[in-house]
């Protein structure tokens, strides 16, 4: 069991190798071993302290994100009664198909016309979506009836070229909150390159 | 005394668990796959919030098997553990679990769940929950799984001193391709806890030999050939410690251990010569890791040793040099984290964008507080703290947005309010009156439609006459009130004429009856889709009317209350950001003083070492000159 710890500690097998080469090098450096063992047993109790002191502040901490997150959730509930009825309540959603190895550079988004979203993904977003996360791209407004959608997806596909494809829809607001789901491909994966899906 | 060998092989189990996706198949809720968008990127908070309001919905639903989140339920609350974890809310992790555990769900699931809570349990240190929530997985357990189980049933064992029940466990793994390099190198551990020294080098020999191209199987390989190469060593078994030793990748988190120790096998063989191949690779990396500092003194101690005074000299005295100038670095460090600098770097959010951010602010020029940020980063309490600081500093910045986004809010209402009130009262009145005038005439419409429904059993061709046929009855009606009963001869011709006539008309009403009904009939159905469009028309406007208030009435308490939440939350973030940071500042201080005091040391051998070199090349010369 000693043996172990001497193991998987890192530190103590630094000071062994260090004690080794020290004693190999002069007397001197017995002494210094010694005042080596003093320092690591003052740093262990230093070390406690600290810890103990850890892990109370890490309860509060932990209290205080559950608070932050019951907040958050309370004030997108009312963000959303606020500013997004359901009435007239839209949201469009961008995934990628199921395996695609496109390249996605940018989505711009109309709706009748009006240029509601243009974003433009970064690698730790390009890889969440990859893994199969959605991403909500546009929460707005519109009235009941019927809306033109415009999708234009920039991007590079898996042998390099470039990728470009824009796509009219026609999506019906009712009553209840609309959802708008575009799952994007490459047009080299053999799957739609812009695929409307409604809820 | 267990801690260390938690983090041990809390590390494979960690990293084997990372590259199993959330969910599998195709994702049905959309929300759901927002929340995992966030967590793929690691914003925990965003995910955790997003999935927390989902599942609230779902569970205050009627009929929850309709909704889309149905679809991934049990994926839904295991991941709600997987993300409280990462973000660090241990507390809290796992209450998700236990509902799926404890509900009625089928056996591959509560087995699921119960594996989850298991590994919660374990990442938490409490051993034993976890031990008995693997107890509770019977029957079948599902395949994607299976390993995983066992991996941590194996860790648990390790973790509470059980390292034969550990090995039998393990043994069975290592033909397991995901765990291949974890399994082996923890059961290497297993069997060296359990004292079977022997057989634990050889299996971590194995394990230091498997293919591998992940950087997780990579980075295991190297640290079972670190821990091989460090037990062979102290065995004194020199050659093969060295063996080991070589096989740790060169640019690899274990690298710079590894060149070290490899050295100090050759050194121990006597072979100072070979020593300094490792060692001149080490001395010429990142002057701050430990290794690094070790080897300037260890290679001038080889020189010296193969009787190269002159060289050992000068290595002495790069030595010294460099643990000068780290002595400097590390002051500096102090003296600037002292004087709070160091938290302040740690905060900007455009450091933390890229992955690498520490290694990045260990380059700002002018910031000697970063300067040990990756040696700091290497001690788990450190991390711990850091980690926290981020998040408090993080909801910190959250709270203060929510605050101007209630003022916001403030700000929408009250324009709303000014540009509603002085319409409404208008609108409600043109709409009263629009309201009696379409409820009369839907009132009169669902009268014809009842008599129209009358008279398909008892048929009356009056109720269909038009009104042309309707006049000219009452008129033949007048006429023959008018002529009375008189009887003379042009009275009874008269009245025979206004018999022919209402004959006629009743003629008409009878034979055109069919055709009347039929077209009665029709018209209604088409005043149907007239009614129709008005109806929509009206419950359009009066769900207009509604939101028109909504959009400005009733937000007051609950606005009010979420401010009174945000600043109470704000002055406990400010008081905790204070003390976390505090205690942040310490721990970085206590173990740059403690590298400080290690340096010095250095400093001093490097010192004596010059002093040592230069007598001992002096009498070399003086004594080549003598023969």
């Amino acid at each position: 069991m000693a043996r172990r710890n001497r193991i998987m500690n890192t530190r103590a097998a630094r000071t062994f190798v260090i004690a080794l080469l020290l004693c190999l090098g002069s007397v001197h450096g017995w002494a210094q071993q010694n005042d080596q063992k003093k320092n690591d047993q003052k740093q262990n109790d230093q070390k406690q302290n600290d810890q103990q002191q850890m892990r109370g502040l890490d309860e509060q901490i932990q209290e205080i994100k559950s608070d932050a997150l019951s907040i958050a959730a309370e004030l997108s509930q009312l963000e959303e009664k606020l500013l997004y009825p359901s009435g007239t309540q839209v949201a469009v959603f961008i995934a990628l198909a199921k395996g695609d190895q496109m390249r996605l550079d940018a989505v711009r988004l109309q709706i009748d016309g009006q240029l509601v979203a243009h974003y433009i993904y970064s690698f730790k977003e390009l890889e969440a979506l990859r893994k199969g996360g959605v991403q909500r791209i546009y929460v707005g407004n519109v009235a009941t009836g019927d809306h033109q959608l415009e999708v234009l997806v920039d991007g590079k596909l898996k042998g390099g070229a470039d990728f470009s494809r824009t796509k009219q829809f026609t999506f019906r607001k009712e009553v209840k909150p609309k959802l708008v789901e575009l799952t994007l491909a490459g047009s080299d994966s053999g799957n739609t390159p812009i695929a409307l899906g409604e809820r | 005394m267990r801690a260390p060998h938690r983090w041990l092989i809390g590390l494979g189990l960690a990293l084997g668990v990372a590259t199993r996706p959330v969910t599998g198949g195709d994702l049905r809720d959309l929300y759901f796959g927002e929340a995992l968008y966030h967590a793929y990127q690691g914003q925990y908070f965003d995910a955790l919030q997003r999935l927390d309001t989902e599942l609230a919905q779902y569970h205050r639903l009627d009929e929850p098997k309709l909704d889309t989140l149905h679809y991934h339920i049990n994926d839904a609350e295991f991941s709600v553990g997987d993300f409280e974890l990462n973000y660090r809310m241990h507390l809290r992790a796992g209450r998700a679990i236990k509902a799926v555990l404890e509900g009625a769900v089928d056996e591959a699931v509560r087995n699921e769940a119960a594996f989850r809570l298991a590994r919660i349990h374990f990442q938490k240190g409490q051993l034993d929950d976890a031990l008995h929530a693997l107890g509770r997985i019977e029957g079948t357990v599902p395949a994607q799984i299976k390993s995983d189980v066992e991996f941590l049933r194996a860790n648990i064992y390790m973790a509470t001193g059980r390292p034969s029940e550990a090995v039998k466990v393990l043994e069975p793994l290592r033909s397991d391709q995901s765990l291949a390099g974890f399994a082996a190198y923890n059961l290497g551990i297993a069997l060296l806890q359990d004292g079977r020294q022997h057989e634990a080098i050889e299996q971590l020999d194995k394990a230091g030999q498997l293919p591998a191209s992940d950087p997780a199987g990579l980075a295991i390989r190297d640290k079972s050939n670190l821990v091989l190469g460090t037990l062979l060593f102290e065995s004194a078994n020199f050659e093969r410690a060295k063996q080991s030793l070589d096989r740790v990748r060169l640019e690899g988190p274990f690298s710079n251990q590894a060149l070290l120790r490899a050295g100090s096998a050759e050194a121990s063989a006597d072979h100072y010569d070979r020593a300094l191949v490792p060692w001149n690779i080490l001395v010429e990396r990142e002057p701050t890791d430990v290794a690094v500092q070790e080897a300037m003194l260890a290679v001038p101690h080889a020189y010296a040793s193969l009787n190269l005074h002159g060289r050992a000299a000068l290595m002495y005295g790069r030595a010294l040099d460099l643990f000068s100038n780290q002595l400097e670095k590390v002051d500096a460090s102090i003296d600037s984290i002292k004087e709070g600098r160091f938290l302040k770097a740690l905060v900007r959010e455009e450091s933390r964008e890229d992955q690498n951010w520490v290694i990045g602010l260990r380059s700002l020029p002018g910031a000697p507080e970063t300067y040990y940020l990756m040696e700091l980063m290497a001690s788990h309490d450190f991390q711990t703290a850091l980690h926290n600081y981020l998040d408090v500093e993080d909801v910190r910045s959250k709270l203060m947005a929510w605050q101007t986004g209630l003022a916001a809010f403030d700000d929408i209402i009250r324009l709303r309010r000014q540009n509603y009130e002085p319409l409404l009262p208008g609108v409600d009145a043109q709409f009263r009156e629009l309201d009696a005038r379409m409820r009369l005439r839907l009132e009169q419409r669902k009268h014809l439609s009842e008599r129209l429904q009358v008279i398909l059993t008892a048929p009356r061709p009056d109720y269909l006459a038009t009104a042309d046929e309707r006049i000219a009855g009452e008129r033949v009606a007048l006429i023959e009130k008018q002529l009375g009963d008189a009887d003379s001869p042009e009275s009874l011709a008269l009245r025979q004429r206004a018999a022919r006539l209402r004959g006629a008309l009743t003629w008409r009403q009878e034979t055109e009856y069919p055709e009347r009904l039929t077209a009665a009939y029709q018209h209604l159905a088409e005043s149907k889709t007239q009614v129709d469009a008005l109806t929509r028309q009206y419950d359009a406007f009066v769900r207009t009317r509604q939101a028109a208030t909504h959009s400005y009435a009733g937000y007051d308490v609950q606005i009010a209350r979420l401010r009174e939440r945000v600043g109470d939350a704000l002055q406990r973030v400010d008081i905790l950001i204070a003390r976390q940071g505090q205690m942040i500042e310490t721990v970085a201080i206590n173990q740059l003083e403690a590298r400080r005091e290690r340096l010095a040391a250095q400093q001093t051998e490097a010192r004596f070492g010059v002093a040592d070199s230069f007598d001992r090349a002096a009498r070399a010369q003086s004594g080549a000159e003598g023969r």
